[in-house]
């Protein structure tokens, strides 16, 4: 027999479980899945060591629909579970799926330990700032004013910012995309999933069902030229359909302006992805469409830190290097004891 | 100093033998009072004496120091005989300031020796225990054999010349208590000489300063007249072995980590923090070279949820807490019951509801363990009844919790898991081994024709294989929806759900085959049983002995296996008139063995954050023996 010394080869189809896939027709969570068995034959991880974990929501039925490893677990827990999984396994990849009302309401508190941590998991938040699964009620991601079935005279609840909330809680890997950008949404994935530590990823994801359209602005081909600022490392902030506007800054403040008329490339904001400090990623993810301007897709930070899991099995090893390898008996006979005989 | 004043004659002197004493150490909580009981145990365990201890927290840990809420105590009972409890009435109390004389003067009993710090009932103190008058000065403490002294001005003169501030010089008054104490109960001063080495060793002048006072004290009952009677306890006849002294909440983490290690586990713990249960998080976080990992999560829910997490990875999972923190782990339990995989779930129960009283003791807890989860969620339940009990429960738990794929709820209680007791120490090769086996993708009969793996197929135990990421052949996903069994595909089909329901209780009840049957402490039939459940043993057994010692037809019961009970536990319960289910709740027990039994138990039912004394359960059984 010949010793297999590499992967086989795997193609999207062999990451499809046996199970039928239930979202509704149209929903964005198809395009995500159908992303992410692009990427992950490409990864060169073994299939086995693959693990999905997910909470309650739409979103979180992701896990059944992947021939990989899962757990459907609870509401708002998902990120939980996969710490103590990682921690105990760092040779598993791990992704976390969590929605807008999982990651951000009733889960909030392990999202933003998870992320502190820098637990090396791969957190996919799809946020269609609705409640699909109870049938459309607000969630912390709808705006002020949206009218639902548990909102009749609108939302009076602030809105949060997912990535204003993750680059808050130190996250060394933030970025944004959506469901249906479908090559930029892969390539983000496959950046998230080559990360060493917590990577957040915000996916725009369509709840065609209870809140279509609430990303159209970013999505439609008039419109996401402008709406949307596609970040690249390095380079000034450029949008518009004829790449003729930038973002400068203006003292703390971020502002659009025209380019020519005695304003060069030069005069932009510059992303640095790698920046120590996150004030700049902080500064992109405050941009919105509604104060007039482009919201920023890509990565906006990814930095290196050290990870939890993999500091948590260094100190074993380094307790066995100072105390030796644990001896129960010895343990046992430690400090003051007597005999009889 | 001590050494030049001459010591008392020879006929002054009277050395006693007694089969046991009981001494409580009180004071403020910063007098260092816990560390003078755990000092006097260990000595007293080293003599040879059976020895159980109680240590009573203040109810503040930064309560105003001198007031009574800031009052902390530790009381040692030791024997020549084998002893179960911590002891119901104290024989020498050591009071340090008037607050501690005050809340705790009533266990002393009459005639009992009496010592306190002349030097603290000053006008504040006094004021601050609610004393109007002086009570060294009234008559209200002649009752009892009270030795005032002047702890304060003697540690000061004894540790003259040491360069010590006041401050510092006064933080040694614990240890002219104990040397008097050791002095009155005949104990040697090595032990705590050589703990002080250890603990003080970094300042030289702070052990010398240790030393010289934990002497001065001992030098000090030689000396005076007034305390004319020594005691002697010899030593107890224990089973011959090693032994050590050992807390409860340290006997269950050398319990984990003593199962991990005989089913080749890493130990995984996901904790918050929370008193009283704490200290295994402590314990477990100093063993990182046995391979024990310790997660200190960011709530409760996130503890119990790594826990999972942990146990899905294939590792040894486990969670401990107290009430409050077991009823947020309550939706994560619920979970850990549908995706059928192994961990522990530990609670030292406390005082309850909400936050009731965190370092009290209550056994309030046990419909929370049974019941606390939504839909119909059944879960093993086991309680140690003593703290070297909590070692070998925690494997039990683990044994059980992977030849039957489910978690086991563990409970202890405040009492026993701060409490200690001499424990022999096993060999390795005495404890139980506890076999795991993971299937891998070879065993065919667990795949479908379509080589699907059927991650719910049930084995004898009607387990279902612990299959673990990372294994090829073997993906699967787990999830709360509820699944069809064999495939553990979701599974929305009524028949399903009511065959799934029938078959998780049905596996949990199995478990009365795999456990040992019942024993009875004393004849199969007659007038009285005593059914105990975990930490109340120690007082039901002395009880009982008692009353058998005088002749009476009781028996005792001590039920650890509470979820399912032993088989025989039915026939055993029908052979008795009256049926006494002593418990610290309103009766929880008792509506279980009703409920299970038909059965019309009696309780005896306390809810003060207090063990059972054993006078109590010994006049409840005189009652029911008049009937
Ligand atoms: S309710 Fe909305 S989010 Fe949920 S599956 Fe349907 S379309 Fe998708």
């Amino acid at each position: 027999m010949s010793i297999e010394t590499t992967l086989p080869v795997l193609k999207p189809a062999d990451f499809a479980s046996n199970q039928d896939v239930r979202w509704c027709p149209g929903c964005g969570d198809y395009s995500i899945l159908a992303q992410m068995k692009k990427i992950l034959p490409t990864l060169g991880v073994p299939q086995e060591n693959i693990v999905f974990i997910s909470g309650i929501g739409c979103s979180s039925r992701f896990p059944y629909y992947m021939e990989t490893y899962g757990m459907h677990s609870i509401h708002g827990r998902a990120p939980a579970v996969a710490s103590g999984l990682k921690t105990c396994r760092p040779d598993l990849q791990v992704w976390v799926i969590t929605g807008d009302g999982d990651g951000l309401s009733i889960g909030g508190n392990h999202l933003m330990h998870t992320i502190r941590r820098n637990m090396d998991l791969n957190i996919i938040l799809f946020n269609n700032r609705i409640y699909g699964l109870t049938k459309g009620q607000y969630s912390p991601t709808s705006p002020l004013g949206k009218m639902t079935k548990s909102s009749p005279m609108g939302a009076i609840d602030n809105p949060l910012h997912p990535l204003s909330i993750a680059i808050g809680c130190e996250a060394t890997f933030v970025a944004r995309s959506i469901d249906t950008n479908i090559k930029h949404l892969a390539a983000v994935l496959k950046r998230a999933a080559e990360h060493q530590g917590t990577a957040f990823i915000e996916v725009y994801q369509n709840c065609n069902v209870f809140n279509d359209g609430a990303w159209n602005y970013a999505k439609d081909r008039e419109t996401k030229l402008e709406k949307t600022l596609s970040l690249e490392h390095g380079k000034p902030l450029i949008f518009g359909k004829d790449r003729d506007k930038g973002i400068r800054l203006n003292g703390m403040e971020p502002e659009v302006v025209e380019l020519g008329k005695g304003i060069s490339e030069d005069d932009l904001l510059f992303h640095d992805e790698k920046s120590p400090e996150p004030s700049l990623a902080y500064l992109l993810s405050r941009m919105r469409y509604e104060d007039g301007f482009p919201e920023p897709i890509g990565v906006y930070r990814c930095v290196d830190a050290p990870r939890y899991d993999d500091m948590a099995n260094q100190q074993l090893e380094q307790a066995v290097k100072e105390k030796g390898k644990g001896d129960l008996a010895a343990l046992f006979h430690s400090g003051e004891t007597w005999t009889v005989g | 100093m001590a050494s030049t004043i001459p010591k008392k004659s020879d006929s002054a002197l009277r050395r006693t033998v007694v089969d046991e004493a009981t001494v409580r150490f009180c004071g403020d909580s910063g007098d260092g009072m816990q560390l003078a009981g755990t000092q006097f145990t260990t000595t007293s365990a080293l003599v040879g004496n059976d020895v159980a201890t109680f240590p009573d927290f203040p109810a503040e840990i930064r309560a105003p120091r001198g007031t009574k809420a800031g009052v902390s105590g530790f009381q040692i009972h030791f024997s020549s005989k084998e002893i179960f409890t911590p002891g119901d009435t104290v024989d020498a109390l050591v009071a340090m300031n008037p607050a501690a004389l005050a809340t705790n003067l009533m266990d002393l009993r009459d005639g009992g020796i009496l010592i306190v710090n002349k030097d603290a009932f000053e006008k504040k103190g006094l004021a601050q225990a609610g004393y109007q008058t002086n009570p060294l000065e009234d008559e209200s403490l002649d009752s009892y054999r009270l030795h005032a002294i002047e702890m304060t001005k003697l540690t000061r003169l004894a540790v003259e010349g040491l360069g010590l501030s006041t401050k510092e010089a006064d933080r040694c008054r614990n240890f002219f208590a104990m040397g008097l104490v050791y002095w009155l109960y005949d104990r040697p001063l090595a032990p705590t000489l050589r703990f002080i080495e250890q603990k003080f060793g970094k300042r030289p002048d702070v052990a010398q300063a240790n030393t010289q006072v934990l002497k001065a004290g001992f030098h000090y009952g030689e000396t005076i007249e007034a305390i004319s009677t020594q005691y002697h306890v010899e030593p107890a006849k224990l089973e011959p072995g090693t032994y050590r002294n050992i807390m409860g909440n340290m006997a269950t983490a050398w319990g984990l980590m003593a199962a991990a290690h005989a089913s080749g586990k890493r130990l995984f713990l996901g904790a918050y923090p929370i008193t009283p249960a704490s200290d295994i998080l402590h314990e477990l976080a100093k063993h990182k070279n046995f391979d024990v990992l310790t997660f200190q999560a960011e709530d409760e829910i996130a503890a119990m949820t790594a826990t999972i997490g942990a146990a899905f990875s294939g590792v040894m999972a486990v969670t401990a807490s107290s009430g409050p923190g077991i009823a947020l782990k309550g939706e994560g339990l619920g979970l850990a019951v549908i995706i059928e995989l192994p961990m522990v779930i530990i609670n030292v129960q406390r005082g309850g509801p909400s936050t009731g009283l965190p370092t009290k003791t209550d056994q309030s807890d046990l419909y929370q363990a049974l019941f606390g989860r939504n839909g119909e969620c059944p879960m093993p339940v086991i309680a140690a009844q003593s703290p070297s009990d909590c070692f070998y429960i925690a494997q039990e738990a683990w044994r059980i919790a992977v030849r039957y794929m489910t978690p086991v709820f563990v409970l202890t209680d405040g009492y026993i898991a701060n409490g200690s007791e001499p424990w022999r120490i096993p060999n390795l090769d005495e404890l139980p081994a506890i076999p795991v086996q993971h299937p891998t993708a070879r065993d065919r009969h667990l795949h479908d024709e379509n080589g699907h793996f059927l991650s719910y197929t049930r084995d004898k135990h009607l387990a279902r294989p612990w299959a673990i990421p990372g294994t090829p052949g073997l993906m699967h996903r787990l999830g709360g929806l509820e699944k069809q069994d064999g495939s553990g595909n979701v599974s929305y089909d009524p028949q399903n759900h009511h065959h799934m329901i029938e078959t998780r209780a049905r596996k949990v009840a199995l478990i009365a085959n795999d456990i040992p049957a019942q024993k009875l402490d004393g004849p199969d039939k007659g007038q009285v049983l005593v059914l105990s459940w975990g930490g109340t043993f120690g007082a039901c057994a002395t009880a009982v002995h008692t009353l058998q010692a005088e002749g009476k037809s009781v028996s005792h019961c001590p039920l650890r296996y509470l979820n399912p009970f032993p088989k025989n536990l039915g026939e055993i319960l029908q052979q008795f008139d009256h049926v006494l289910i002593p418990e610290l709740n309103m009766g929880q027990l008792r509506t279980v063995i009703r409920g299970e039994y038909l059965l019309d138990a009696i309780g005896l039912n306390k809810m003060q954050g207090k063990p059972f004394s054993v006078g109590e359960i010994v006049s409840k059984i005189h009652e029911l023996l008049k009937v």
